[in-house]
């Protein structure tokens, strides 16, 4: 693909705090290279902020390289840009044309209040993991690795639910702020395996109510999420979160 | 939403069918015949309070999870997805739900009203609803009113159909396809039919 270097106009989203009232700020930058990530030219604008003395703009980042969930942006109306299947830091600047002016904003919802610029508070994802997204581990000897046979398809559908990086793009992107496609892959990486038996009914019980008590809204099945998630994680998921919410307060005693 | 949308689905089919008898060339002898049996059978009879307690659970768990989910988000975003990530009736389910029912005080009132008052108000006087058809049909507004709301059923239904049997965790490998098409069929194929009996009574009066 052919370099080239271009000139953009950006409209940031800034936020002192989580009580300050925010607004968006213009920026321009120039001769941002094709080839630079989202990240490197929103570094290249802070770089310029402080040689200007102004505040550089907060943002979440860690592993760079799509699969730390930290980059919660959302450019010119796309959770992560306007790539599939990407996170911001794997989205590079060719998505962009010279002239460009990009409207960068963090996650809205009301379950992921603003701490400061483009960084948000995702821990309702944490406390929604500790109510229920984990298996029991017996202590002492490892297993034979092979004791629990597990069909290949179920080992499969688990493991793309477990790619989830808890990112937030589907309560970013979703209308009604619904953590649906989160809980849902986190619900069924276990409930598939028979290694997430023994706490079947009350996981997916727990997890829903705590997502229910973060303030994320319901589902109502538009498709935006999976549409944005940048691990791929499919709709499926959510019809067996159904299924196994269904299954679990009819047995639960 | 899924339970009662899956009800009310079901109903439409009885709906389409028993009206499609409109079309038939016999003056409204099989029409007639089915509306009568409609109004008078016992088991009919308790449907239909089904059928309005349906509706009204419906409506009503439609408007609070409107209401619920549009708080989740206080601040809006500046710029958003539009029709990049999701279908816009599917996003408008809310508003193609209050469409449909304006629509169905509208089509009540011309119908089901006139009928419920011969049964009880006048002693179980005869309803021709063959001639009440062609009568309500011959006004030009109401063709316009009726095909309008048959088209914000098809949209409400194009979403509507396959989302609850997502809602109900119905989704698998080999049958969701064959539901998505079904949907699209039913979305499709029942407004049209709908929509050609105001059309029909209207060219042909």
């Amino acid at each position: 693909m052919e370099h080239y270097n271009m000139n953009l106009t950006l409209k940031v989203w800034r936020q002192k705090n989580a009580t300050a009232q925010g607004n968006f700020e213009n920026y321009q930058v120039k001769n941002i290279s094709s080839e630079m990530s989202f990240l490197e030219m929103i570094d290249v604008l802070n770089e310029q902020l402080v040689a200007e003395n102004g505040e550089p703009i907060a943002f979440d980042h860690d592993c760079r390289e799509g699969i730390c969930g930290m980059c919660s942006m959302h450019i010119n109306g796309r959770a992560h840009g306007p790539w599939d299947a990407t996170t911001t830091c794997q989205l590079h600047m060719r998505a962009f044309k010279d002239g460009d002016t990009i409207t960068v904003e963090p996650w809205r919802a009301a379950a992921f209040p603003v701490i400061r610029d483009l960084v948000v508070d995702r821990s309702a994802f944490d406390r929604i993991q500790q109510a229920g997204g984990f298996v029991s581990v017996n202590t002492g000897n490892a297993q034979d690795a092979n004791c629990l046979p597990v069909p290949k398809d179920d080992a499969d559908l688990s493991f793309a639910a477990a790619s989830c990086i808890g990112c937030g793009a589907c309560v970013a992107a979703c209308k009604n702020s619904s953590a649906m496609l989160f809980v849902s892959a986190k619900v069924s990486q276990f409930a598939l395996l028979p290694q997430g038996q023994p706490e079947r009914t009350s996981r997916v019980l727990n997890m829903v109510a705590q997502m229910d008590k973060e303030g994320f809204g319901s589902c109502t099945n538009t498709g935006a999420c999976e549409a944005e998630c940048p691990k791929e994680i499919s709709l499926t998921n959510i019809a067996r979160l159904n299924r196994e919410y269904v299954k679990a307060s009819f047995l639960a005693e | 939403m899924g339970i009662t949308g899956l009800f009310l689905i079901s109903f439409l089919m009885v709906h389409v069918s028993v009206n499609s008898l409109l079309f038939l060339h016999d003056n409204g002898d099989s029409f007639n015949t089915a509306a009568h049996f409609m109004s008078h059978n016992i088991l009919i009879r308790i449907m239909e309070i089904v059928l309005f307690a349906g509706l009204i659970a419906h409506t009503v768990q439609g408007l609070i999870l409107t209401k619920q989910n549009n708080s989740k988000r206080p601040t809006k975003y500046a710029v958003s997805a539009g029709n990049a990530t999701s279908k816009w009736y599917s996003r408008s389910m809310g508003i193609l739900g209050s469409l449909l029912l304006m629509f169905l005080v509208i089509h009540l009132s011309h119908f089901w009203v006139e009928t419920k008052i011969n049964l009880y108000a006048k002693n179980d006087a005869p309803t021709n609803s063959y001639e009440e058809v062609k009568e309500t049909f011959s006004q030009l507004w109401v063709v316009i009113v009726y095909v309008l709301g048959v088209i914000s059923l098809g949209w409400h239904l194009l979403h509507g159909f396959s989302s609850a049997f997502q809602t109900l965790g119905l989704n698998h490998k080999k049958y969701t396809p064959i539901i998505k098409m079904l949907g699209v069929a039913f979305s499709v194929i029942v407004p049209l039919i709908f929509a050609a009996m105001p059309i029909y009574f209207f060219l042909t009066k």
